[in-house]
C-alpha cells in the first residue's frame, strides 16, 4: 500500500466516521463541526484526485461560509432539537424504507454500470493535460468561452435569490431613525439655528 | 512569451465567436439587461409608485419582445457551442410565454394595487423568471437546462410567499421550496448519470451516444442504453414531471395554488407549465429520441394517472384555486399524451394544446382575481350562487371557457383534445385516447357545477367586486377565441405544425 493509497483510505474513513458522527450527535453544535470534518476530508479526496480547485473552494465555501453559518444558526437560534427528532421518529420507518429501496436500485446499477464507447473520448476533450495547466487556469478558459452563457446564468440566479431574500424579509418600519448622509450634508445652518442674544438675568422666553 | 500569444489569438476568437452567440441569444439578453436595470431604477427612485408603473412596463417590454421574436427572426441558429438553440419550435413557446406573462401581468395590477403586493419586486421576478423560461425553451445542453429551470423555479418561490404577512402564502412558498429543491436534486442526479453515460452534456452528444454499434450488437450486447442511462432518464423525467405537476407528482400543486396570491396563482397555471413540457419533449426527443420505446409508456402512465386524479380528486373541492389547480393536473395530462406519442404530430398537438389551455386559463383567472366581497378575495364556488343575474355577460363569457376547459363539443377546448386524442390513436396508443375520454368525461362534472351554481345555485351574499377594464377585456377576448377559434384556429396550427417538425430533422 502506497502513501496515496493510503491517504485515500485515511480521507475517506474519516469523512465516513465525521459524517456518521453528524447525524448521530446528541449536541448540534458538535454535529456541525463534524460537518466540518467531513467537509476537510473530502477536500482531501479532491486533492488526491488532482483537483485542487475544487478541493480549496469547498474549504473556503463550505467551511468558511456555510459551516460558519449553520453554526451561528444554531447557536443563536434556540432550537429544542429532542422535540425536532421526537417529531421525525414517527416517519424514521417510511424514511428508512425509502432510503433502503433507492439504496438497493443504486447498487443494482452500479453492478453494472457501463458508459457510451466515445464517453470517455469526450470527456477527455474538455480537460487539458493535468501536468500542462493548473486547475484554475484550465477552468478559466472554459467558464468564461464555452460556459459563459451558463455561467452568468447562474449570476442571475444569485441576484434572483438576493432579490428573494430582501423582499421576503425586509421591513421598513416607522419610527426607526436613519442616517440619511445627503441631508446630513445639506442641512442648512440657517434652518436649524438661532442665535439669540440671552440678557442676564431675564432668561429665554 | 508563446503562452501570451496563445491567449490573444484565444481572446480574439473568443470575441468573434461570442459576438455571433449573442446576437442568438439577444431577446434573452435585452429581457435580462431590462430587468437589472429596472431594479437599480426602482430601487433608487423613492416613489410608491414604482411598482404599479412597473408592472406595465414590463408587460410592454414582454409583449414587445414577443412580436420581436414572432416577427423577426427565421431559421435555425445555436450559440455557445450548440448549448443554446433557437428554432422555430423555441420561438413558438417563448411567444406563448410571454404573451400569457405580460396578459397575466396586466390582468392582476389591480388585485395587486387592492392587496397592497404592488410592489416593485413583482414584476422584476415575473422578468427573471420569465427569463429562466425563455432559457429553458432553447436548451440544448443539461447545463443550460438546469439552470435555465433554476431562474424560473427561484423566481416562482419567492413569488409564491410573496404575501409575506398570510401564513399561507409562506407556507405556500416554503412547501414548494422544500418540493421543488428535491425535484432538482433528482434532476441533477439523473443529469449527472445520463453524463456519466454519455461523456458529454449536450442533447445531441447523448443521442449521438445511443446510436446502436452494430459490432456490439452482433456480440448480443447493446452498450448504447445502459441501466445507468435508463436510471437518469427516469430521474429526470419525474423531476420535470414534478415541475409540470404531473401525476403522481402532483402532491404540491394544490397547497400552492391555494395559498399563492391570486395573481401568482395564474402565472403558476400558465408559461411555467408551457416551458417546463417544451424542456420534457426537447429532451425526449433530442436527447433520448433514439430510446423512444423505453420512455412512451412512463410518460404515457403519468399522462393517464394526471388525467384520472385530476379529474377525479377536483370533484369533492369547493375552492376555486384548489379547483384550478386540478384542472391544471388534469390538463397537463392531456398535454402530455400528446408527447407520449413521440411524433411529430403528438408534439404538434401537444403545442396546439398548450396554447388553447393557455387561453382558457388566462381568461378564467381574469375572472378569479375580480372575486371579492367586502374588498376581500373569495374563492368559494358557492360564492358565486346565482351570479348569472348579477352580472350575465361576465357569467356568460366563463361558461364559454369553463365548458371549453371541460372540453364540450363546439368549443376551443374539444378541438384541443380531439389534436391529442388523434395523435395518440395514430401513434397507436388507442388505449390512451380512450382513457383520456373517459377522463374528460369524469372532469367535466366540476366544471359544470360551477355553472350550476351560478345558473341554478342558491344566492347567497353577492360578490361586490368591480372587475378592472383589463381583466373584463381579458375574460370576454378569450371567452370569443373559444367560440370562434374553432373556425381556424387562427392559423396556430400551420405555426405549431412547423414548430413540431423542428425536432424531428
Amino acid at each position: 500500500m502506497n502513501l496515496v493509497e493510503l491517504a485515500f483510505y485515511g480521507f475517506s474513513g474519516l469523512a465516513i466516521l465525521a459524517a456518521l458522527s453528524v447525524v448521530f450527535a446528541r449536541n448540534p453544535v458538535h454535529a456541525v463541526l463534524f460537518l466540518i470534518l467531513t467537509f476537510i476530508s473530502t477536500a482531501g479526496l479532491f486533492v488526491l484526485l488532482g483537483a485542487e480547485f475544487i478541493a480549496m473552494l469547498l474549504i473556503i465555501v463550505y467551511v468558511g461560509a456555510v459551516a460558519v453559518l449553520f453554526l451561528f444558526v444554531v447557536m443563536m437560534l434556540d432550537v429544542d432539537f429532542a422535540e425536532f427528532k421526537a417529531g421525525m421518529a414517527r416517519y424514521i420507518p417510511l424514511g428508512l424504507l425509502i432510503g433502503l429501496v433507492l439504496l438497493m436500485v443504486l447498487g443494482a446499477q452500479f453492478v453494472a454500470w457501463e458508459t457510451s464507447p466515445d464517453a470517455s473520448a469526450l470527456r477527455q476533450t474538455e480537460t487539458p493535460d493535468a501536468t500542462e495547466v493548473q486547475n484554475s487556469v484550465a477552468l478559466g478558459r472554459v467558464i468564461y468561452t464555452r460556459y459563459v452563457f451558463g455561467f452568468q446564468t447562474a449570476g442571475l440566479i444569485l441576484l434572483v435569490a438576493m432579490i428573494g431574500a430582501i423582499v421576503l424579509t425586509h421591513r421598513r418600519r416607522r419610527g426607526v431613525k436613519r442616517q440619511d448622509i445627503l441631508t446630513q450634508i445639506y442641512r442648512d445652518p440657517d434652518a436649524s439655528l438661532e442665535l439669540r442674544d440671552v440678557e442676564p438675568g431675564r432668561g429665554l422666553k | 512569451m508563446r503562452s501570451r500569444r496563445w491567449t490573444c489569438r484565444i481572446t480574439i476568437l473568443w470575441l468573434l465567436m461570442t459576438l455571433n452567440d449573442l446576437t442568438v441569444v439577444l431577446p434573452e439578453l435585452v429581457l435580462a439587461v431590462y430587468a437589472m436595470s429596472a431594479l437599480i431604477w426602482a430601487v433608487y427612485s423613492k416613489g410608491q409608485q414604482s411598482g404599479a408603473a412597473l408592472i406595465w412596463l414590463t408587460s410592454v417590454v414582454l409583449v414587445g419582445l414577443a412580436a420581436w421574436i414572432a416577427f423577426a427572426t427565421t431559421g435555425e441558429k445555436t450559440a455557445f457551442t450548440a448549448s443554446f438553440v433557437d428554432d422555430s419550435l423555441s420561438r413558438f413557446a417563448k411567444v406563448m410565454v410571454l404573451l400569457s406573462s405580460a396578459v397575466v401581468l396586466v390582468i392582476s395590477q389591480d388585485f395587486l394595487r387592492r392587496e397592497r403586493l404592488a410592489k416593485f419586486e413583482f414584476p422584476i421576478l415575473v422578468g427573471f423568471a420569465v427569463l429562466g423560461m425563455m432559457i429553458m425553451v432553447s436548451a440544448n445542453d443539461l447545463v443550460v437546462m438546469y439552470l435555465g429551470l433554476e431562474l424560473q423555479s427561484l423566481s416562482l418561490y419567492v413569488l409564491a410567499a410573496f404575501q409575506r404577512d398570510s401564513v399561507r402564502s409562506t407556507e405556500a412558498g416554503l412547501k414548494y421550496f422544500v418540493l421543488g429543491a428535491l425535484s432538482s436534486g433528482l434532476l441533477l442526479y439523473g443529469a449527472s448519470l445520463v453524463y456519466g453515460f454519455a461523456g458529454t452534456t449536450s442533447l445531441s452528444g447523448i443521442a449521438a451516444a445511443m446510436v446502436p454499434d452494430t459490432t456490439t450488437l452482433s456480440a448480443g450486447h447493446d452498450v448504447t442504453k445502459t441501466t445507468g442511462l435508463l436510471f437518469g432518464m427516469a430521474f429526470m423525467i419525474v423531476a420535470l414531471a414534478f415541475k409540470v405537476s404531473a401525476a403522481p407528482f402532483h402532491m404540491w400543486t394544490p397547497d400552492v395554488y391555494e395559498g399563492s396570491p391570486t395573481p401568482v396563482t395564474a402565472l403558476f397555471s400558465t408559461a411555467p407549465k408551457v416551458a417546463a413540457l417544451i424542456l420534457l419533449v426537447r429532451l425526449l426527443t433530442s436527447g433520448f429520441g433514439n430510446i423512444v420505446a423505453d420512455w412512451q409508456l412512463i410518460i404515457a402512465s403519468v399522462s393517464v394517472i394526471s388525467m384520472f386524479v385530476g379529474a377525479i380528486t377536483a370533484i369533492g373541492q369547493t375552492d376555486i384555486k384548489r379547483l384550478m389547480a386540478y384542472s391544471s393536473i388534469a390538463h397537463m395530462g392531456f398535454a402530455l399524451m400528446g408527447a407520449a406519442a413521440g411524433t411529430s404530430r403528438g408534439v404538434d398537438a401537444m403545442l396546439l394544446y398548450m396554447a388553447i389551455y393557455l387561453v382558457m386559463n388566462v381568461g378564467t383567472f381574469a375572472f378569479i382575481l375580480s372575486m371579492r366581497r367586502r374588498n376581500r378575495p373569495v374563492t368559494d364556488i358557492y360564492a358565486l350562487g346565482m351570479y348569472s343575474r348579477q352580472s350575465p355577460v361576465h357569467a356568460l363569457s366563463l361558461l364559454l371557457l369553463l365548458f371549453s376547459l371541460a372540453g364540450i363539443v363546439p368549443l376551443l377546448g374539444f378541438v384541443a383534445k380531439l389534436y391529442v386524442f388523434l395523435a395518440a390513436i395514430d401513434a397507436g396508443m388507442i388505449w390512451l385516447a380512450v382513457s383520456g375520454g373517459i377522463a374528460s368525461v369524469i372532469g367535466a362534472f366540476y366544471y359544470l357545477r360551477i355553472v350550476y351554481v351560478m345558473y341554478f345555485g342558491t344566492p347567497g351574499i353577492p360578490l361586490d367586486g368591480t372587475m378592472p377594464r383589463s381583466g373584463l377585456l381579458a375574460l370576454v377576448t378569450s371567452a370569443i377565441i373559444v367560440v370562434f377559434g374553432v373556425v381556424n384556429l387562427f392559423n396556430i396550427s400551420q405555426l405549431s405544425s412547423v414548430a413540431a417538425t423542428a425536432l424531428f430533422q
